[in-house]
Parts: C-alpha cells; sequence; structure tokens
C-alpha cells in the first residue's frame, strides 16, 4: 500500500507542526524521516496513524482518505509510537493477545500469531514477565511486536532505538529489515547512519517544512556539488605537485588539504581524473600514497539543510 | 462489540491485577456491613425485615468508591501516553470509552451481588419485600452508572489520577447532597429543578419500592451525559494536542 501526503498543516495554536507537507512513499519503500526535535516528525506520524486530524490537507492510504476511514485504515498499519507506551501491568503474552483482538485477529489464530511474534523477536525467554519488568531492549522488541502482529503492509516507527545500546540498536535495526520485506515502512530517527544503513530514500524535514527528499546519495551530491578525490603525491615539490595538477584536463579545482604532507583535494569534473593523476605521477616519477574519493557526510547535509 | 469486549477483559484483569478490585470490595464490604450490622442506625434498630438501612449506606459508600475505580482509567493512559497506541489501533473513541465504563458497571455489579448473604440474613429474620429489595439494587446499580460516567468524564480530561478523583468527587458532591440542601430553602421554579436535579430524591422513591420511569431516565441521562462529555474530551487532541 502507497501512502500520498497532500498539502498537510497541523497548528499547535499558533505554531504551525507541520507546514504544507506534501510526499509520496510507494509500496515497499523504507523511507527515513529525518529532521532536529520538534520539526514536526512525531506529528506528522500521527496524522497518518489517524490518532489526530490535520488542520489542513490530507493523507491517502492505499488511496484512502485517513479522514473518511480511519477505522478501516488501521487496520493496515502497525505503529510503534515515540517512547514506545505499554502497559507494564500486563505479562508480555496478555499484552499481545489483547492487541491481536483489537486488531480483529481470529480468536483461533490469536494464539498462533503471538507464539509467531514472540519467536521472532526473541521474546521467548521474558514473554511470561510483566512488561515493566523488562529491560529497555526488550520493551523496545513488545513494542514492535505489537506493531506487527496483524501482519500490517505498513509500519509506522517513531524512533524506534532510541535509548539503547549499540548492540541493540543494531539487533532493532535487523529486525526492522527483516519484518520490513515487502512493508510499506516510515521510521523516524536521530542516528543518521541507521538511515543509511536501512532506508531506501530520505525525508528531511525542518521546522515543519519537507526541506529534502531522495536517497542518501543524492542527497549527498546535491549538498557537494562536485566530487572531490582526495590525494598524497610523495616526492616532489609541492607548488610543482600544486600547478601540475592544476593543469590536468579533467580537474576544476585544487586545495591544500594538508600542505606540508602534500595532501590535496582535487574538484573534478570526470571519472577521468584518477587515471590522469596516476598517469601525472608515474610521468614526474612521483608516489602516490593515498586517493580517496571523499564523501560529503550525512551529518553535513543533515546540519546544512536543517541549521539557520 | 468484540472490540468493546475486549477492552473491557483488559480493564477487568487490569482492576484485579493491581488489586484495585480486592481493596475495593473488601472496603465496599468492610464498610457497608459494618454500619448495616453493627453501628448507628442499622437494621436491628428499624424493628422491620428491611434492607434500607444498607441501601442508604452502600449510598454513601458508592459515592466515595467510584472515583477511585475511575480515576485511572483515562488519566493513566494519558500520562503513560498508552492512550496513543490504544487509539491508532483499529478502534474508535467511542468503543475505548465504553469498553472502560462497562468494566467499572461490571465490578460494581460483583461487589454489590456480594452483599446477597445481607438479603437471605434478613429474610430469614423476618418477611421480606422482594420487590422493595430489587428495587434497593437496582437504584444502587443506577447511581453507579450515573457516577461511573462522571468518573470517567473527569477522568479523560487529565493526566493526574488524583485530580480526576477529586473532579469526580466535586461534581459529584452537588447530585449527592448540594442540590439537595439548597433545594430546600428555596420556592417556585428554581428549586423544583434543583429539586428534580438530585440524586437522592430520586435515589429514596426508587429504593423505597416505587419504580418511576422518571428516575430512570434521570440516572441515564447523567450516565449518557458523562459519556458524551468524555468522548468529546477525547476528541479534543484534534484541536489542540
Amino acid at each position: 500500500m502507497d501512502i500520498v501526503v497532500e498539502n498537510l498543516t497541523k497548528k499547535y495554536g499558533n505554531q504551525k507542526a507541520v507546514d504544507n507537507i506534501s510526499m509520496k512513499v510507494a509500496t515497499g519503500e523504507i523511507v527515513g524521516f529525518l529532521g532536529p526535535n520538534g520539526a514536526g516528525k512525531t506529528t506528522t506520524m500521527k496524522i497518518i496513524t489517524c490518532y489526530i486530524a490535520a488542520d489542513e490537507g490530507d493523507v491517502f492510504i492505499g488511496g484512502k482518505s485517513v479522514r473518511d476511514n480511519p477505522v478501516e485504515l488501521k487496520k493496515y498499519i502497525g505503529y510503534l509510537p515515540e517512547n514506545n507506551p505499554l502497559y507494564y501491568e500486563m505479562p508480555v503474552i496478555d499484552y499481545l493477545e489483547f492487541c491481536a483482538r483489537l486488531h480483529g485477529i481470529e480468536k483461533s489464530r490469536v494464539p498462533n500469531r503471538v507464539v509467531d511474534m514472540i519467536r521472532i523477536t526473541g521474546l521467548n525467554s521474558e514473554k511470561h514477565k510483566k512488561i515493566g519488568e523488562l529491560s529497555k531492549g526488550f520493551r523496545q522488541r513488545v513494542g514492535l511486536a505489537q506493531a506487527m502482529i496483524h501482519d500490517p503492509k505498513i509500519l509506522i516507527l517513531d524512533e524506534p532505538t532510541s535509548g539503547l545500546d549499540p548492540n541493540q540498536i543494531v539487533e532493532i535495526r535487523k529486525l526492522i529489515r527483516d519484518l520490513g520485506r515487502e512493508k510499506t515502512v516510515i521510521l523516524s530517527t536521530h542516528i543518521l547512519p541507521e538511515v543509511e544503513a536501512t532506508c531506501d530514500r530520505i525525508f528531511i524535514i525542518n521546522k515543519g517544512r519537507l526541506v529534502a527528499d531522495g536517497t542518501a546519495e543524492t542527497l549527498r551530491k546535491k549538498a557537494q556539488g562536485t566530487d572531490i578525490v582526495r590525494v598524497r603525491i610523495e616526492d616532489g615539490n609541492t607548488d610543482e605537485i600544486y600547478k601540475s595538477l592544476k593543469n590536468l584536463k579533467s580537474v576544476s579545482m585544487v586545495e591544500f588539504a594538508d600542505r606540508n604532507l602534500n595532501r590535496f583535494d582535487v574538484h573534478c569534473k570526470s571519472e577521468e581524473v584518477k587515471r590522469e593523476i596516476f598517469s601525472l605521477c608515474v610521468g614526474n616519477n612521483w608516489v602516490l600514497t593515498e586517493m580517496t574519493p571523499f564523501e560529503t557526510k550525512l551529518e553535513d547535509v543533515f546540519r546544512e539543510l536543517t541549521m539557520n | 462489540m468484540d472490540k468493546i469486549w475486549t477492552i473491557t477483559k483488559r480493564e477487568l484483569s487490569s482492576f484485579f491485577d493491581s488489586l484495585i478490585a480486592y481493596i475495593m470490595i473488601v472496603l465496599f464490604l468492610g464498610f457497608s456491613g459494618f454500619f448495616t450490622w453493627i453501628s448507628g442506625s442499622d437494621i436491628f434498630m428499624s424493628g422491620q425485615a428491611s434492607l434500607r438501612p444498607f441501601f442508604s449506606i452502600a449510598y454513601w459508600t458508592l459515592f466515595f468508591f467510584i472515583p477511585a475505580l475511575t480515576m485511572r482509567l483515562l488519566a493513566e493512559e494519558n500520562k503513560t501516553g498508552t492512550i496513543e497506541m490504544l487509539l491508532t489501533k483499529p478502534v474508535t473513541d467511542r468503543q475505548v470509552i465504553i469498553g472502560k465504563y462497562l468494566a467499572t458497571l461490571i465490578l460494581i455489579a460483583i461487589a454489590l451481588a456480594l452483599t446477597f448473604p445481607y438479603v437471605i440474613t434478613v429474610s430469614k429474620i423476618g418477611n421480606i419485600d422482594g420487590g422493595a429489595v430489587f428495587c434497593g439494587y437496582l437504584a444502587l446499580l443506577l447511581i453507579s452508572a450515573a457516577y461511573a460516567g462522571i468518573g470517567l468524564f473527569t477522568s479523560s480530561i487529565t493526566n493526574n489520577q488524583i485530580v480526576a478523583f477529586l473532579s469526580a468527587l466535586f461534581i459529584g458532591l452537588f447530585f449527592h447532597i448540594i442540590f439537595q440542601i439548597i433545594s430546600a430553602g428555596m420556592k417556585g421554579l428554581a428549586g423544583q429543578i434543583l429539586n428534580t436535579l438530585s440524586m437522592t430524591v430520586h435515589f429514596d422513591s426508587l429504593s423505597r419500592g416505587v419504580v418511576d420511569l422518571k428516575d430512570i431516565v434521570y440516572f441515564a441521562s447523567i450516565a449518557f451525559l458523562g459519556l458524551f462529555l468524555t468522548e468529546v474530551s477525547l476528541a479534543k487532541r484534534n484541536a489542540y494536542n
């Protein structure tokens, strides 16, 4: 099922939490939602999951408006809210049964689904404990199990890995990727490598507005403009090397990265540049000890788009 | 209906798991039993085989205990955020409200059912009026329905259980005695209106054994108004938060 968000606006008092956001998420896509705290990620997710209504605009899930068919559409959505609220006094099994029943799973199929989810999320050793007795990582698994108990076509996860330790993050991320196959997934996070690792596409929002939309690669390219190669050339005169690099055909600009070590950042126009640098070094008997494509980090893209 | 029942069952088991149900039942039976059988104007003072002393005591104990039952129903969900998890499941606000309301009523009905030994005891002492006993229990159930409606509403407007409890008592107090006291000193239409709004007036006439549709409509409308306002208050998340 696809999700189409059209001109969504939501105000809290005078403040616009979401300001005219439009976006499309295709069936089966895993999409990352990035933005600083208070950018409007959670509000957008709350609207998509039919928890709150938008002031203007609409969301269409599989072509149906969330305004007109909330109860029907909620059946297709699995949602892990921010901070993962759970009934702490309930045992894990009872809680999952409760969620399964609310999702309208037939009574006879409920025990099977619950056992399946417990196995998939690795909760077997904890299944009889009360949720309040579990560690944060296990609670997060319960939250995921609850979101996926009805095998939804759409998964909306609001900061699924917040507050977990690095090992747990890797495990939960793997879970999301495994379970998210063939599902449309929207997840929000502050952890940028996570988005690169799990998502097909990235939306960056800032102050309620959508400021970027694309794959991690295209966003990086856009921020950086040209490709940069960092080279280190030894056994030669620094200024001479600098001049010869500048004169190469496919080079547009050369900067010193570290003058003492003869390191340069070479801005280039085409892929040919690596070969040209190599031939240049061979021709002059210089020694090429380093040549790495220089990537703008997603962090930099993020900072550039969301800082004022 | 299936979903309402799912929610009702969860609330009921949460009442029992958290011991609230047991404490409520023990206290209710303890208080009403003590004042019915041992102390004050008890059953032996009246010289009649009647349960009226019990009914008028239960009328007061329920007034205090129902807000204690309803205070956490929505306030706790608001506080922990589980309300968001619940309302993003394929249920309507109304199903959630009715489910929680039913759980409260069932728990009260269980507590009331446990006082049946009183009926048996009194019927052994003398000739008991079965109709009056039935009406008495009906009246207790109806005031419970009304107070549970008020309690559920005050629970929905806050995320603090104490606030929910006290505001339910505050609103309840008007129906319970204040309207009656004021109306006693007033004449004319205003006095009559206040008199009609007083829960005690309706409770007394019903528990005396007079089934009047007017009384039943009165209790049902308070309950309905409570539930309606709860729904409005839940829907407010769309406007502000």
